[in-house]
């Protein structure tokens, strides 16, 4: 689908030089008595780049053919992370590299949000809130009542948040992602 | 939930309705009459870049007007003398923080004047519409006074007092650079133009009228619109068109001429428009033969401008957009 200038608002998806962007700011201007231009700032969803570009009033550009689905992680086998499209229930793989950020916050049979650019899985995104097991951390000093005292923990998918001094090894924890902050200990 | 509150805020409506009032007043203290000419017209201006929304008008092809321009000036052959008008005008696809394809403009003219007349008029006009604010002309952090003299300087003086180009022979490796420098990249086809447009839009008019209102005058002859051409007022007298822009703040307010008055190369020019929308593969548009009668017949000696009163409020009242200063834009802000 081909988008006229008018389009280039900003959260609309395009595609320029056969990569997908996100535009983030645009405006129009239109000096002289001349051509108009629209010039969008824009980001790469590969490779998470930020541009400037400008285009003429008269040029058509490519809407990105992105759709986000609710996929289920499976298991990782050493090389590739496996996923499931929960409506189709076809399976698709990650490479750690694509995954980002979100690698630490993976837990097997909990649903993701996935980015798929012309049906190709792009970009995934942890929910807000998951819960691991913590498998390494020092034990908490008995009698340290200290408010707000708090140490590093590293949990199952080696993603490393701190936690008070109550918190143990073998604990299960919530956390925000977002932050990789703790929230609270949970019941397992 | 459905948007429906108005996105100016009830201060910003307040300052649009005395923004409006002192300019009405300003005209009748003048003795201009106020008139009113249709916004839908079987023939909008002819410019190869302005391009007016279509509407079906019972089964018959119209246009909203992207000027009253033509209209007015059959009035003034008519004999109205001085007029203005307060009203809408149109423009598709033109949307940012500073386009709504609806607007709203003051055009007047001014039988006996010349484009030096009318700027005077222009900067008395501004300077009463910011008397209703603070007296400044305010966009971000950048506050022009208007209790100075406002400059005049030619399109070609203020092109290379900001670039050190001549924009008649434009160095265009040096204007590429410069707008890279300015985080603009030009698209991959752009010709002299294209480049010369984009640096006027990105390097100079945002440094325009800091200190003080500018008026830009002497355009170059291919960007005439609908002004005179005579010997201009750079130091070679060399033949540009008498029309000017106002620059307050980094931004442009409006678009005045020393009217051209010549039945036959009005037809010119506005075949020529129609030749360049047809070469950028838009529709030629219906020549407004009324208008050129009109011309024939004999249109006064005379000056007029076009303001943009949606921008004038959004300066006066320090607002970030023109949507800020409208209830209802057509499209919100980006």
């Amino acid at each position: 689908m081909l988008l006229s200038h008018t389009d280039l608002r900003k959260g609309v998806k395009v595609e320029i030089d056969g990569q997908p962007f996100l535009i983030i700011d645009s405006d129009f201007v239109k000096p002289g008595k001349g051509q108009a231009f629209t010039r969008v700032r824009i980001r790469n969803y590969l490779n998470g780049n930020t541009i400037e570009r400008t285009i003429k009033s008269n040029e058509k550009t490519q809407k990105a053919d992105i759709e986000g689905k609710t996929c289920q992680y499976l298991y990782a086998d050493g090389e590739y992370f496996h996923f499931m499209d929960g409506e189709t229930y076809d399976q698709f793989q990650f490479t750690e590299e694509a995954l980002g950020d979100t690698v630490k916050w993976l837990v097997e049979n909990l649903n993701y949000d996935v980015l798929f650019w012309g049906g190709k899985p792009l970009s995934v995104d942890a929910p807000n809130h998951v819960e691991l097991e913590i498998t390494q951390c020092d034990p908490g000093v008995r009698g340290d009542t200290a408010q707000g005292a708090t140490k590093p923990a590293t949990l199952s998918t080696g993603a490393v948040v701190n936690v008070p001094l109550f918190v143990e090894e073998g604990d299960w924890i919530k956390v925000d992602t977002r932050s990789a902050s703790y929230i609270e200990r949970v019941k397992n | 939930m459905t948007d429906w509150r108005p996105t100016a805020s009830p201060e910003a409506l307040r300052l649009r309705a005395r923004v409006f009032g002192a300019v009405r007043r300003f005209f009748e203290e003048r003795g201009s009459l106020e008139v009113e000419t249709p916004c839908i017209v079987a023939s909008p201006g002819v410019d190869a870049w302005l391009d007016a929304p279509a509407v079906d008008l019972d089964g018959v092809r119209a246009f909203l007007a992207t000027s009253p321009e033509y209209a007015m000036k059959r009035l003034l052959a008519a004999g109205s003398g001085p007029i203005h008008q307060i009203g809408p005008a149109f423009r598709a696809g033109e949307v940012g923080r500073l386009h709504e394809p609806q607007f709203t403009m003051v055009e007047w003219y001014e039988p006996g004047a010349d484009d030096d007349g009318c700027m005077d008029t222009t900067e008395a006009l501004v300077r009463t519409a910011a008397a209703v604010g603070d007296g400044h002309l305010t966009r971000g952090r950048v506050r022009c006074p208007v209790d100075v003299p406002f400059q005049r300087t030619t399109f070609r003086a203020v092109f290379q007092e900001h670039t050190g180009v001549d924009p008649l022979d434009p160095d265009l490796a040096r204007l590429g650079r410069l707008l890279r420098a300015a985080g603009v990249r030009p698209p991959g086809d752009s010709g002299a133009e294209d480049v010369l447009d984009l640096v006027l839009g990105a390097v100079i008019q945002p440094e325009l009228g800091h200190e003080a209102p500018v008026f830009v005058t002497d355009w170059p002859t291919d960007r005439a619109a609908l002004a005179r051409l005579r010997p201009g007022r750079d130091p070679d007298r060399a033949i540009t068109a008498a029309r000017f822009e106002l620059y307050a703040a980094g931004v442009e307010l409006c678009n005045g001429y020393h009217e051209l008055s010549d039945a036959e190369e009005q037809r010119t020019r506005i075949e020529n428009e129609n030749r360049r929308r047809m070469e950028h593969g838009k529709e030629a548009y219906p020549v407004d033969e009324r208008f050129l009668a009109a011309l024939a017949h004999g249109l006064p000696d005379c000056a007029g401008n076009a303001l943009g009163l949606d921008r004038l409020v959004m300066l006066v009242g320090g607002l970030p957009d023109v949507a800020s200063s409208r209830a209802f834009p057509m499209q919100a802000s980006p």
